[in-house]
């Protein structure tokens, strides 16, 4: 199956061509709920996940709340 | 006329009602809120707030650490359903990275209510004042509900209000310092300008620093070392929730005037 590169939350990671967020979330076992992405600088909307396909090079960032002042 | 010891008497007029705490039209019931951060684990975090009594808390906006997904995650302890989550710009250093910042916490809460603080030296965590006013007016212009970390400085506490802030947040003094407020008259100057709320946000050390800050006429207090560090978080998180009540209740009752010389509390008439 191809690869993609892609920067992910500051380090490099390759990742199956034709993956969408929705899946790359799942594979990362990670509630959709629960984060917020980015996608090369722009909000990714949590209603659109399953239509984001990741393309090689995309720089994403998945952010969460923590403790904070 | 008489009536039974510790009854009310029936004509004793009921306390008039504080006016609500309103910040960009959401009321909330209590005028502390804290931060969520420095605590021991998230279990003493929720402790401390349920102590506090405070409905509102701050937040930071992080990367997801992706090596362990099963690390414990804020929201599993804190339900955003039940306390207001407001989410700041910890470590940005500019408006751009400000707005990067919160719109990824908009997507990632889904409300617009959001605390900014653009910094600058460590040493001092001041905040850097023109960076925050270009920061304000860009967050204002997307939409945002902000809450802005200021220095105590009253021209740009009005200048940022013009900016279409929601809340005034001026330092008591530095983050996490507990040096207690520092320049009440300052702070003083910046509540009788606003027309919007001012809250004192860091420098509080222990209860009376938030009492001190109710006292001048403050709408709120925002603090979190003050707790988290605290020997024992949940009775400070109690403590502070009575300085709050108590320093409210002081500054709507009106302090008496201060005098240069003693004045006998009992009557000097009659004295045997």
């Amino acid at each position: 199956m191809a690869e993609i590169t892609v920067q992910l939350n500051g380090e490099a990671r390759a990742l199956p061509a034709g993956l969408t967020l929705t899946g790359l979330l799942e594979a990362l076992e990670l509630d959709p709920r629960k984060v917020a992405v980015e996608r090369n600088l722009e909000i990714a909307p949590r209603n659109g996940y399953a239509a984001i396909a990741i393309e090689d090079g995309d720089r994403l960032e998945i952010v969460h709340f923590v403790g904070g002042g | 006329m008489t009536h039974a010891p510790n009854t009310p008497a029936a004509s004793s007029p009921a306390l008039a009602e504080d006016r609500p705490f309103v910040v960009a039209g959401r009321t909330l019931a209590s005028r502390l809120i804290i931060g969520t951060g420095k605590y021991q684990s998230y279990e003493d975090n929720a402790r401390a707030l349920e102590a506090s009594g405070a409905d509102m808390i701050t937040v930071a906006v992080r990367r997801v650490n992706l090596s362990d997904p099963s690390q414990p995650r804020l929201v599993d302890f804190i339900d955003p359903s039940k306390y207001v989550f407001l989410p700041n710009t910890a470590g940005c250093f500019t408006g751009e990275d400000a707005v990067r910042t919160l719109r990824l916490a908009r997507e990632a809460g889904g409300w617009s209510l959001v605390k900014l603080e653009v910094l600058s030296d460590p040493k001092h965590l001041y905040p850097d004042m023109a960076e925050t006013l270009r920061a304000t007016d860009m967050l204002v212009k997307e939409g945002f509900d902000v809450m802005v970390y200021c220095s105590d400085d009253p021209v740009y506490a009005r200048k940022l209000e013009d900016a279409g802030a929601c809340a005034i947040m001026p330092l008591g003094a530095p983050i996490g310092s507990g040096l207690g407020i520092q320049n009440p008259v300052n702070i003083r100057l910046i509540i009788e300008a606003a027309s919007v709320p001012v809250i004192v946000d860091a420098g509080v050390g222990t209860a009376s620093d938030a009492a001190v800050a109710m006292e001048l006429g403050c709408d709120g207090v925002l603090m979190n070392t003050a707790i988290a560090e605290a020997r024992d978080p949940v009775r400070m998180a109690r403590a502070m929730k009575h300085a709050v009540i108590a320093g409210r209740e002081a500054y709507l009752a009106g302090r008496m005037a201060k005098k240069r010389y003693a004045d006998p509390s009992s009557p000097l008439a009659g004295l045997i």
